[in-house]
């Protein structure tokens, strides 16, 4: 599995990946596609949406369940990827390059790891 | 196989047809083309669906211990009820004092209803379970809103629950509160607390719970919640382990959806409409959709509640489900009501404790009439799934149990035999899980490729979630 040094993971399984001071790309991790299987359809936010730390924002659905998609910042969506709504195979694929939304105006954060943090975090 | 448009063909129709005896009137906008029907004798129509109903599996053809879904077997006796003349031959815009025998069925049923869950009323409109969530979702908002209180918002969900649960409080305008379970499976008793407040409309909880165990803090749930100011709602898909023994009335609930389809025994998914009574305390009753049935002196009448929050379907819901539940309450009777969950009880826990000779328990205790296995070690193992597991047994000529569910369990297999197995199938069904896992470690290929024996071999889910095909079209 995978986890790039220069992304920061949140403990519900999302990837954040900077842009500047108050812009992140935000994703779901190679842990979380391979922990869910295949993804059939995904349920994107609004583009303006406020998004809050620790509160769904998103949610992906697999054959087995639907699950939420967590926010790690508080901010508010720039864009969203729209590809995935045709395309959801994409977060199993290549989940770094599968990014969900951009968040602009960042304001907060939850408590991030680094990828060698996530890695033995999810390990336990 | 052919679907029934693509058989026949044009000219082939039924020929055995009564006259017509209704005067034939010409409808103000006629249709221009003919409705796209197929066009099959009756041979060919009557093929058809035996050919359909070889190709399924249902409770009639064997074990189906499909769990949180009580599949038991549903007397035939309830059919011959149900098809009485004078529960079919009536049309529900009829005056009332021609279908006194179909109101005094909706009564009768409410008034046992009401006892075997220690509830004051119910309405019998909604069509299955999370319509009765919803419905009774509404019972809560119009209740505090009544009251002036428009600032409870919030439903609480522990992370057990049903999907319905957190999409049903969504539906009906709440935002939705989910909390961790405890170690053993059962509401965090300290979480419940830290969540209540001035926002909480109500928590949705069934007991026994998702994985089979009876939460022995419901009393203390319950206290906490209406302390805060909340309602509780009981969500029946599991009233199955206690009917006739506890009551969720008093457990502290004050509204309540039966699905008359699992507990009761009427026909279940595919095999019929199905019903998600709704019980309340005498607190909500003034809320509940109408029309509901009351007992006059000249006999019974429909009435609109006080303050209804209206309709939830059309007409008084799936009249005949309602007679069949009648049917089999009064067939088992005040003794056979609570023996029919003892054993219920007794099986599932006769089951568990056979097959956790080799399957781990994700819930290792006395459970109530369901359990949970949790084949994680066993895919880590031999990379058998639960999943392969499941197709195994359809080689074995039994419904696989759920699966992948509840998410709190990975690689979760839910086992709910019902009371209505005797000991020698559960045995069989024990013999096939405990061979299918000697399997996994013997040959485990044999596991992947299965099902062999079925009409069809392994279908591609992905592939129809992501592009369903959901109706045929003559495009």
């Amino acid at each position: 599995m995978n986890f790039p040094a220069e992304l920061k993971y949140s403990k519900s399984h999302e990837w954040v990946k900077m842009i500047d001071d108050t812009t992140a790309l935000v994703g779901i991790t190679d842990f979380a596609q391979s922990e869910l299987g295949d993804l059939v359809f995904i349920n994107l936010p609004a583009e303006g949406d406020a998004v809050t730390k620790e509160e769904s924002f998103c949610d992906v659905e697999s054959v087995k369940a639907v699950s939420d998609v967590m926010s790690p910042v508080t901010g508010t969506v720039a864009e969203v990827n729209s590809e995935l709504e045709d395309e959801p195979q994409k977060l199993n694929e290549a989940p770094y390059e599968a990014w969900i939304a951009k968040i602009s105006d960042i304001s907060d954060f939850e408590e991030l790891l680094d990828a060698a943090a996530y890695e033995a975090f999810i390990q336990k | 196989m052919k679907l029934i448009f693509e058989k026949g063909a044009p000219g082939q129709h039924l020929s055995l047809m009564p006259p017509c005896d209704v005067p034939v009137v010409t409808p103000k906008r006629p249709r221009t083309e003919p409705l796209p029907l197929p066009h099959v004798s009756e041979t060919e129509l009557t093929r058809h669906y035996t050919a359909l109903a070889k190709r399924v599996h249902g409770v009639n053809d064997g074990f189906y211990p499909l769990g949180s879904c009580t599949m038991k077997y549903n007397p035939k006796i309830n059919e011959d009820m149900a098809a009485l003349p004078g529960f079919t031959q009536v049309h529900p815009l009829q005056p009332e004092e021609t279908v006194q025998g179909c109101m005094e069925v909706y009564a009768e049923a409410e008034r046992l209803l009401d006892e075997i869950t220690g509830m004051d009323a119910m309405t019998f409109q909604p069509a299955a379970g999370a319509h009765g969530e919803f419905t009774g979702l509404l019972l809560i908002k119009a209740y505090h809103h009544h009251r002036g209180d428009t600032a409870r918002t919030k439903i609480i969900v522990p992370d057990s629950a049903h999907g319905t649960n957190p999409a049903s409080a969504v539906m009906a305008g709440f935002s939705v509160v989910n909390i961790p379970s405890a170690p053993d499976g059962c509401v965090d008793v300290e979480a419940l607390k830290a969540a209540v407040g001035p926002d909480t409309a109500g928590l949705m909880l069934t007991n026994p719970n998702t994985v089979g165990i009876f939460d022995k803090n419901i009393l203390e749930i319950t206290r906490i919640v209406h302390e805060a100011g909340g309602l509780c709602y009981y969500d029946g898909a599991n009233l199955n382990a206690v009917m006739g023994v506890v009551r969720p009335g008093d457990m502290g609930f004050d509204v309540i959806h039966l699905n008359l389809h699992k507990t009761f025994s009427t026909p279940h998914g595919g095999g019929g409409p199905g019903s998600g009574a709704v019980g309340c305390k005498e607190i909500l009753r003034p809320f509940l959709p109408g029309p509901v049935v009351v007992k006059g002196e000249s006999g019974y009448h429909f009435e609109k509640p006080e303050h209804s929050i209206g309709r939830v379907k059309d007409f008084y819901g799936n009249f005949t489900v309602v007679v069949k539940a009648l049917t089999y309450i009064l067939t088992l009777g005040k003794e056979g009501i609570p023996e029919a969950a003892k054993n219920a009880v007794l099986n599932a826990n006769y089951m568990m404790k056979r097959l956790k000779e080799k399957y781990t328990m994700a819930y290792d205790e006395i459970c109530m009439h369901e359990f949970v296995m949790c084949l994680e070690d066993l895919k880590e193992e031999t990379g058998i799934s639960a999943m392969d597991i499941a197709k195994g047994l359809l080689d074995n000529g039994i419904h696989p149990p759920t699966m992948y569910f509840p998410l709190i369990v990975h690689e979760a297999l839910m086992i709910e035999p019902t009371e209505t197995e005797s000991k020698e199938t559960l045995d069989e069904a024990c013999d096939v899980f405990l061979k299918l896992w000697d399997l996994a470690h013997t040959n485990p290929q044999a596991l992947h490729d299965a099902p062999v024996t079925t009409p069809v071999r392994r279908l591609d889910e992905v592939g129809a979630a992501r592009n369903p095909v959901l109706r045929y079209t003559t495009e």
